[in-house]
């Protein structure tokens, strides 16, 4: 499975880690939704820091498309609201 | 399959691939957008120069500043020698709104010079993800031209499409940051030229309202211990100064020969020198 963080690179990951991602991105979601700006840094880096661990990073000749795309490292609480809201990182 | 359901990916895959959707003809906008991301690069290195320049600004206010504190500090020891007590607390008023915006500038500058770092580091990233973006779009047209309608080059073009809106994504980014820290700084430096800061080192002009304005700015305590300690040490000059006995017989250490001789030494010579006088005189 090939993971992209935006703005960085690319990781390809093992299909079994798919269960923690999902777990600690759920956990940034909960944080966002439940306006718990004190946590957000942490948890998004945990979810970061775990594709970068887990991961290996995608060479520049290779060309892949990703199955799962993450916001920049640098992503604020606020965008992370707007993100899950409509008016994301990209426009419509 | 339990994975791959996040929310937060799902909604910034859904939308990149959205974008893709829209694009006609791969190679013109391959070609188009790497055009964009090198005029973007330019951009970005605009804002890093412009970010220079505006600390560059900061940085010179903020020397402008340490002169007047130094001179402002002198002026109140100058006008506190002279007994003019109230000048004095003036300038010392003045100094304290000055380190003030001193101290606010030093946090400035050092954050802008984070930023700068920051930029500069990606902006160097930049431009090896779009150097390697030309690449991977000349492979993409060339088998595009070769073999137009064939499925998998859709799939490979979707790659290059995907990293081609994230390089314009972190090329957005980059420039709303050197646009935002530019601001900023523009900002603070307005508010330092527009403000009360030509007043401060004018020091005997429109006395009145510029007091006020300073009184409720400063923390008039602080001035109440910069005055007295100025005071301490302008006393203790003066003292020096004027009674050079004052080195030979510090205050609360009376010397031997003092407490021997008493008060008759009103009369006499300096102690040591009239012992030594006396015995001369004897022996003679």
């Amino acid at each position: 499975m090939i993971v992209r963080i935006s703005g960085e690179d690319q990781y390809r990951l093992a299909d079994s880690d798919s269960a923690r991602l999902n777990e600690l991105e759920n956990a940034v979601v909960a944080i966002v939704d439940g306006g718990r700006e004190d946590g957000f840094a942490d948890a998004y880096d945990a979810l970061l820091d775990y594709v970068r661990a887990r991961g290996e990073r995608v060479g520049d000749e290779e060309i892949e498309t990703s199955d799962l795309i993450l916001p920049p490292p640098d992503l604020t609480f606020a965008e992370a609201g707007r993100e899950f809201t409509g008016e994301g990182l990209i426009p419509d | 399959m339990a994975g791959l359901t996040g929310r937060m990916s799902t909604v910034v895959k859904a939308k990149v691939s959205k974008l893709l959707d829209r694009a006609e003809d791969p190679a013109e906008t391959l070609d188009y957008s790497y055009q964009k991301q090198v005029e973007q690069l330019q951009n970005v290195k605009k804002g890093i120069a412009d970010v220079v320049t505006a600390k560059k600004r900061l940085q010179m206010q903020e020397s402008t500043l340490k002169q007047s504190v130094v001179k402002l500090d002198t002026q109140a020891r100058q006008a506190l020698s002279g007994g003019q007590e109230d000048l004095a607390r003036q300038a010392l008023e003045r100094k304290n709104v000055a380190q003030t915006e001193l101290q606010g500038l030093d946090t400035q500058v050092a954050e802008l010079e984070e930023q700068q770092q920051k930029l500069t580091d990606s902006e160097q990233k930049l431009r090896a993800k779009i150097e390697s973006f030309r690449t991977k779009k000349e492979v993409i047209k060339a088998q595009y031209s070769a073999a137009e309608a064939q499925v998998r080059i859709s799939e490979a073009a979707t790659g290059v499409g995907e990293q081609m809106a994230d390089v314009g994504l972190a090329m957005q980014r980059a420039v709303d940051k050197t646009e935002n820290m530019k601001a900023r700084a523009d900002a603070v430096s307005e508010l330092e030229a527009a403000g009360t800061f030509d007043d401060i080192t004018a020091l005997g002009s429109g006395e009145d309202d510029i007091d006020r304005q300073l009184k409720s700015l400063s923390s008039q305590s602080a001035v109440d211990d910069d005055l007295a300690k100025m005071r301490a040490e302008i006393g203790a000059g003066d003292g020096g100064g004027a009674a050079p006995a004052g080195e030979i017989a510090a205050p609360g250490e009376p010397t031997p020969s003092e407490t021997a001789v008493p008060a008759e030494a009103t009369q006499a010579p300096p102690t040591e020198g009239g012992t030594a006088g006396g015995e001369a005189g004897g022996q003679s």
